[in-house]
């Protein structure tokens, strides 16, 4: 079939224009549609940890550090630019560039967080397994502490004024920027990281993960994949962030701390190690989950836990294992092509 | 100047001992199945909460005095733990490695394990700290500007204590030599006719017992509990004991009074919302310096 090559293409436009439709004649609550831009967030989360946790099979376990970076650059970036901000005085552009400027705010956070994961990425040469865990976890630890010392954007008490910008932008224009550009944004991540794992390159990836010395020994220059493997997964995380920080226009330090990186982690490994469709889909049930159980108040969080326990109990290797959707109902790779 | 070094070094000493104690725990288990037990931070936490509760008892509803309610808590706050630590691997672990699943899903279920532990202590006990009763009334003795506690030197010589007992039963006894030889070969040692689940659960048993001898001498050094305590004092020890060395006792201790030391240091020189922030550098510095941690060899690895 030939239409095939246009499944996704189409199926995400119609996705884009029932949000914009929903969003604009506001079908659906804020709250629905605040859950509908987690889901995303989460999903781009966890696709970008399973880049270094499934398929580079390192256990980086400081994954809402980069976050943390991402979100604090976007949001000062935007707020010094696009609102003003009592510490850096008025705003530098007016409000209505912010239109224009969002997906660059956000790029730029990704780019700093990316740099962020240097920190790890560095360390990565000499060390690797457990005590490159402990490596990571220390990396978020450091960037927490950091920010939390840093007095003039707020400290532990947080940082905020996010929201003057969104308000401007719909202002300027009259759209739902918001859950638009958090699809944009998702599907970007996911096909930037379908296309990096199946280009020439990115089999070293998973060569790495299978035997370091072999893949060293057959001319992979593994310590540049590495590099590149760890900027790219930090820099999607401080993709996510940037948006997390947009969507509900407050950060504080506290909301980046390990129990974020747990939750990513179980996404990750509930999803399958080394199967981007396993990630999306753990992420959207572990963001519905939460949501569903919100009633329980300080029970979901023995709940959760509990249903996680037991579903690896009953599936060992995660929800989708390493297979892809394609290779689960191989007939549907007549209908639709995602490369 | 002499004094306050002093001063701070038994500090340091006594704070190093708690991440000692608990890094401790995690080597044993990594080193004879590579498993980073993630629920140990939280196990110290039931710990505490059980020696709360053994000593609440003995006090009012026996009618014991302090010392003897004290030696009765301490073996039976052991025990307990330690059983807590064992229902944990029979329930949750085993049967996972009995599947052959990755060893990192393995890591997934016990950080599970430790938020239901304490979010299950939140639901049952709420969120109301809780204080721990005296049992030995706390003097202070002052030596030349230096002032120091009867608990402060008792927790300082019972982390040694620990460490000179584990060492003893990991290189002298034949279940320590059992422990040795699964961490080399896990496919022989079963064929030699050693039964490895008896000698996983007596390593989870004596884990989970420091953890939770660390949990009482905590709550009686600081007497406020509350269900959160395991969580940071659990990844900062997981952290020491990596620094060490992971798998080696000899390196879980050193890198316990390390980490001690480093963050009373920080909080006697700078201010102490700097605490984490140049303790985690120090540590990442010395695993990028040694990148297989203080006591650790580095493996070869095979084609």
């Amino acid at each position: 079939m030939v239409l095939r090559h246009y499944t996704v293409p189409i199926l995400l436009a119609v996705a884009g224009g029932v949000l914009l439709y929903v969003a604009k004649e506001e079908l659906v609550s804020l709250y629905v549609l605040s859950v509908l831009m987690f889901m995303g967030v989460n999903v781009i989360l966890a696709t970008s940890l399973n880049l270094v946790n499934g398929y580079m099979g390192e256990f980086s376990c400081g994954h809402a550090g980069f976050m943390c970076v991402g979100a604090y650059v976007a949001s000062i970036l935007g707020v010094l630019l696009f609102s003003g901000h009592k510490a850096f005085g008025a705003a530098w552009l007016p409000a209505e560039l912010a239109v224009w400027g969002f997906p660059l705010l956000i790029l730029a956070g990704g780019a700093a967080a990316a740099l962020a994961g240097l920190l790890v990425a560095i360390p990565s040469y000499k060390t690797r397994g457990d005590y490159l865990a402990i490596i990571t976890l220390a990396a978020n630890y450091i960037i927490i502490s950091l920010i939390e010392n840093l007095d003039i954007i707020g400290g532990s008490r947080g940082f905020m004024g996010m929201k003057k910008i969104v308000n401007g932008m719909e202002e300027a224009v009259a759209l739902p920027w918001m859950p638009l550009w958090v699809l944009a944004f998702t599907v970007f991540c996911v096909w930037l990281l379908r296309r990096y794992l199946s280009s020439t390159f990115g089999k070293g990836v998973t060569a790495i993960s299978q035997d370091e010395v072999a893949a060293e020994i057959m001319s992979i220059d593994t310590n540049k994949i590495k590099t590149i493997t760890f900027m790219l997964s930090s820099g999607l995380a401080g993709i996510a962030g940037g948006l997390f920080a947009f969507i509900v226009g407050y950060v504080n330090p506290g909301s980046f701390n390990i129990l974020k990186s747990t939750e990513v982690l179980v996404m990750v490994y509930l999803g399958g190690m080394g199967s981007l469709s396993g990630s999306i889909l753990a992420a959207i049930l572990f963001t519905v989950l939460l949501e569903a159980l919100r009633p329980l108040q300080i029970i979901k969080w023995v709940v959760i836990p509990l249903l996680l326990i037991i579903i690896m109990q009953f599936r060992p290797e995660g929800l989708m294992g390493n297979r892809e959707l394609g290779d689960l109902f191989p007939r549907l790779k007549r209908f639709y092509r995602f490369k | 100047m002499l004094a306050s070094l002093l001063q701070n070094l038994i500090n340091a000493l006594q704070w190093g001992s708690f991440y000692a104690l608990i890094a401790l725990g995690y080597t044993l288990v990594y080193g004879v199945l590579t498993l980073i037990n993630f629920a140990h931070g939280d196990v110290f936490m039931v710990g505490a909460y059980i020696a709360f509760f053994v000593a609440t008892f003995l006090l009012a509803a026996a009618g014991l005095p302090g010392w003897a309610a004290l030696a009765l808590t301490i073996p039976l706050t052991m025990l307990l733990t330690s059983l807590v630590g064992v229902s944990l691997e029979r329930i949750a672990y085993r049967p996972l490695r009995r599947k052959g699943a990755n060893r990192l899903y393995v890591v997934i279920t016990a950080l599970m394990c430790g938020l239901i532990l304490e979010h299950a202590n939140l639901a049952l006990l709420g969120a109301s700290r809780k204080a721990f009763p005296t049992l030995i009334d706390e003097q202070v003795y002052t030596l030349g500007g230096v002032s120091f506690t009867n608990l402060k030197i008792a927790v300082i010589v019972t982390a040694v204590l620990v460490f000179v007992l584990l060492h003893w039963i990991v290189t002298r006894t034949r279940v320590g030599m059992a422990m040795r030889a699964i961490s080399c070969d896990k496919f022989a040692v079963p064929l030699m006719g050693i039964p490895i689940d008896t000698i996983i659960v007596a390593t989870f048993a004596l884990g989970s017992g420091m953890a939770g001898l660390a949990g009482l001498l905590f709550a009686m050094s600081y007497p406020i509990l509350e269900p959160y305590m395991g969580a940071l004092i659990g990844w900062k020890a997981f952290i020491a004991a990596v620094v060490g060395g992971i798998g080696d006792i000899r390196g879980a201790f050193l890198g316990g009074f390390l980490l001690g030391a480093v963050e009373i240091m920080v909080v006697a020189f700078f201010p102490s919302t700097f605490r984490d922030l140049i303790a985690f550098s120090v540590l990442m510095i010395i695993l990028v310096w040694k990148p297989t941690g203080l006591f650790g060899v580095a493996k070869t690895t095979k084609i």
